[in-house]
């Protein structure tokens, strides 16, 4: 093995007095070389960031700091480096990728501007030969037009754009290290697959070594040569990425690997198939913005387009997609929180669309749902067992009851019924996440929509979340409405699937034939995009019950 | 270009209704309070037999249904009638273009002197947080916040004018010189410290308040840790990143607070006996002088209107993400 370009050797990190635990990051020792693609694996704390942006001096002063170890780059030790110094390193040889562009940037200067300040700041180029140099790179991370990007301002480009601006801002002076903190963690799947084989290019063609933070072992599987695995502030497991992913040594990540669902759908569950509780048909719904007094042309967005679906008593069906694709927009509508333009939403044969809103009410309690956000969806001055019982209360049920109800549901979702008088402050992201299940369930509904259930959740917990919805699911006989842009969750959840691409279904079937022949072109083009769809993970029944002893 | 000129056309169209709705309010909540300049006028004679009064009511046209007047009011606003003052014997128009003046004076400056001492006292406490420099502008800041308009103009006016006699006490120049040129300019510049800086210092303390808090929130953004990444020096992060960002939420205070400046200014025209429509407005309200009044409001309106429309195309400037359509 060539010598490393960057060592990492016991490096702590103190987080400030009255955090849950001394250390952000305590005793990493870790070796990056060139041509070479780190993957950096864990959930959110285990403090993967906090150790990348030490690297460079990037941790938030007074809260964050270093007080041990060493970080050689080249074997000069960046802790011990003057600022000057640093500063000629940041952006020149030590370059660095983050996880949302659209923060990343400044949104009030222009695309070749901020490319341009990181060569001004290194090198003495005269302007024309700057402006040259970031076209060339432009062009070199594929971005179309860069004579028309170099002019525009981070929001009139779209996500995967504005990452690859950025990484054509980091490569621009040809680092010798690239560090990625979690850059395709908030894009589209398709657009997450360009990125990465952008990177996988980019490594090649500069030889630079890649530090690549991320949560998704289906990334890890797709991109890395090494991988670290970081639990709590420590390194828990290291190795080449044959290694970790098919032989993993440490419990915990075995644990999560454990977690990430499978690709293949399980065999299909028995429900009655002829029982159609709730029929969508020729659903439309266009958002409409401008146009008016002056004369302005109007822009129309067709957010469904048509939809027609089938949900049967039982069934669970997944509503696939990217972002944008209307799928959100759909679920709104069957559940009038939007009003759809045209067609009718059959409960039970009852045309739900054309009920007023007082008619409307006692259906309400038939569809419920869950949201994405664990952190935003709950009210924050509301103690749960109130958030819990408001539902059923408005529905007529005393007080006293819905309370007792709230409790029982607590025991249900797998809460203590004691947490019912505490605050949604007080609970981590998967407990908030059971809470709005309970919510959802309080009032006896027939059929749940779950918007993204699990998006927001770490790996492990998304695990536990899927299983309690499919215990709750078979429990209670529930149809479900689910909503993913994750087809590995679709695969593990859903019965049947309906593919969303601009507002339209343009694929709608059973589950495991859209994953084993997929018809249309853009069904075939997502499921091509997964990551790591080529990784077979290790045989994991062993596995997942010592995971769970881990919880 | 066009798409700007387009968004401003149509946005002062937008404002006729809206300046239309303010002049029909104005006129009926000042029709709710008691008594009219007949009353004030046969008042201040001492006393008149009442056929007097409703003769002089007949002459004003005030004995006519109040929608009568209403409409008569809005039909002579919108041909640019804007009346006469009965009370102080002059055109309304000449009235408000003499008082005109002073007041957009007093409030520009006040403007400038706010805006840009704000900013920068912000930007240095954001600069210097938690160090002594900081400290110092956020104490003052708040003890200028914490007092009332009226009592600064009081003191400034006792400390500079008539214990150290430096400054004017009251009016816009000395009359009694008969400056021209460049020394009328001076001596109005002169006159103009103690009031710009009463009205100023209020408006001060807030964008400074407001600035530092902007700044400080826009430093934890991320693209201030992408910039710092790529190499840049603090000073630069500091002013070509930061600064930019951290003006808009001050700029759109701005814009909702020129309507309160212009109350603030009648207390402090008050205070210095400037002659300003501030000043005209407190008098014409307790002789009852409604048609002056009604202008000035109307006046007022526009002004705000105007002002909004200003900061906004400033805003689409500045920022790329606000569209001018």
């Amino acid at each position: 093995m060539p010598a490393p370009l960057l060592e990492i050797s016991g490096l702590t990190v103190d987080l400030p007095p009255g955090a849950d635990r001394p250390h952000a990051v305590e005793e990493v020792g870790l070796a990056l070389a060139e041509n070479e693609i780190l993957c950096v694996v864990g959930e959110s704390g285990s403090g993967k960031s906090v150790m990348a942006r030490s690297i460079l001096g990037l941790l938030p002063p007074r809260r964050l700091r270093v007080s041990a170890g060493r970080i050689l780059f080249k074997g000069e030790n960046l802790l011990a480096a003057s600022a000057a110094r640093l500063r000629q390193i940041r952006g020149g040889e030590i370059a660095m990728i983050f996880q949302e562009p659209m923060a990343a940037l400044n949104p009030l200067m222009t695309i070749g501007r901020q490319i341009d300040e990181v060569v001004a700041t290194h090198l003495n180029l005269p302007r024309a030969e700057r402006r040259q140099r970031a076209l060339e790179l432009l062009r070199a991370v594929h971005l179309p037009d860069p004579e028309r990007i170099i002019e525009a301002y981070p929001h009139q480009l779209s996500g995967g754009q504005r990452q690859r601006a950025m990484i054509a801002m980091a490569l621009i002076l040809e680092p010798a290290i690239i560090i990625a903190d979690e850059p395709t963690t908030a894009l589209d799947v398709t657009t997450q697959a360009q990125i990465l084989a952008l990177i996988r290019e980019l490594r090649q063609r500069h030889r630079a070594g890649i530090l690549f933070i991320t949560h998704d072992f289906g990334v890890v599987a797709e991109i890395a040569d090494r991988v670290a695995v970081m639990q709590r502030g420590r390194l828990v497991e290291w190795g080449t990425a044959a290694q970790v992913l098919n032989a993993p040594r440490h419990p915990y990540t075995r644990a999560l690997i454990a977690a990430v669902p499978n690709l293949d759908p399980p065999p299909p569950r028995p429900y009655d198939r002829d029982s159609v509780l709730l029929q969508i048909e020729g659903l439309d719904k266009a958002y409409r913005s401008g146009g008016g007094l002056l004369g302005r042309r109007q822009r129309v967005v067709h957010a469904a387009r048509d939809a027609r679906l089938a949900l049967r008593r039982g069934e669970t069906l997944g509503l696939v997609g990217e972002s944008g694709s209307g799928k959100s927009t759909l679920a709104r509508c069957i559940l009038r929180l939007v009003e759809a333009d045209r067609g009718a939403i059959r409960l039970d044969g009852v045309d739900l669309r054309r009920l007023s809103r007082r008619a409307m009410r006692p259906w309400r309690k038939r569809l419920q749902m869950i949201f994405q956000d664990p952190f935003a969806s709950l009210n924050p001055r509301a103690r749960i067992a109130e958030t819990i019982a408001a539902g059923p209360m408005l529905h007529g049920v005393p007080r006293a009851e819905a309370f007792a109800r709230a409790r029982e549901l607590l025991g249900l979702v797998g809460l203590d019924p004691r947490a019912a008088d505490r605050f949604p402050h007080e609970f981590s992201g998967g407990q908030r996440q059971r809470i709005g299940i309970a919510r959802a369930l309080a009032l006896r509904p027939d059929i749940l929509v779950a918007d993204e259930p699990v998006s927001a959740l770490d790996v492990s917990v998304q695990g536990q979340i899927l299983e309690l919805l499919a215990q709750i699911r078979e429990r209670l006989q529930l149809s479900m409405l689910f909503i993913t842009h994750d087809l590995r969750v679709a695969a593990q959840v859903c019965d049947s699937i309906a593919v969303m691409r601009r507002g339209e279904i343009v694929e709608y079937g059973p589950t495991a034939e859209i994953f084993a022949a997929p018809r249309h072109p853009y069904t075939r083009e997502l499921l091509a995009a997964i990551p790591g769809k080529a990784w077979t993970k290790p045989k994991t029944d062993a596995v997942a019950e010592e995971a769970g002893s881990g919880r | 270009m066009t798409a700007r000129l387009r968004f401003i056309l149509g946005r002062l169209v937008q404002a006729v209704p809206i300046v239309l709705g303010i002049i029909i309010l104005n006129f009926l909540l000042l029709h709710l309070a008691p008594g009219d300049v007949a009353t004030v006028l046969a008042g201040e004679a001492g006393g008149a037999p009442p056929e007097y009064v409703a003769q002089l009511r007949h002459d004003f046209g005030l004995d006519q249904p109040l929608w009568i007047q209403l409409l008569l009011y809005i039909k002579n606003i919108l041909s640019l009638d804007l009346g006469y003052s009965f009370r102080q014997s002059m055109p309304v128009l000449q009235l408000i273009l003499e008082r005109l003046g002073p007041t957009l004076l007093l409030m520009g400056t006040t403007l400038l002197i706010s805006v840009g001492f704000g900013v920068l006292l912000g930007l240095i406490a954001a600069m210097r947080v938690r160090r002594w420099a900081d400290t110092m502008i956020s104490i003052l800041a708040i003890i200028a916040y914490a007092t009332p308009l009226f009592w600064i103009g009081l003191m400034l006016i006792v400390l500079f004018s008539i214990k150290l006699d430096w400054l004017p006490t009251t009016g816009m120049e000395t009359v009694a010189a008969f400056y021209e040129g460049w020394d009328r300019v001076l001596d109005i510049a002169w006159h103009l410290v103690l009031p710009a800086l009463t009205l100023s210092l209020f408006y001060m303390a807030l964008y400074t308040r407001l600035m530092r808090a902007a700044m400080l929130e826009q430093a934890g953004m991320e693209y201030v840790t992408t910039a710092r990444a790529k190499g840049l020096t603090e000073r630069r992060i500091t002013f070509r990143h930061i600064l930019r960002n951290a003006f808009l939420p001050v700029l759109t205070i701005v814009g909702v607070q020129i309507g309160s400046l212009l109350g603030g200014s009648v207390i402090v025209e008050a205070v210095f006996a400037w002659p300003g429509l501030g000043q005209l407005a407190f008098q014409s309200l307790f002789a009852r002088d409604f048609n002056l009044l009604l202008v000035i409001f109307f006046l007022s309106a526009g002004l705000v209107v105007i002002v909004n429309l200003v900061v906004d195309v400033i805003y689409t400037l500045l920022d790329p993400r606000i569209e001018a359509r």
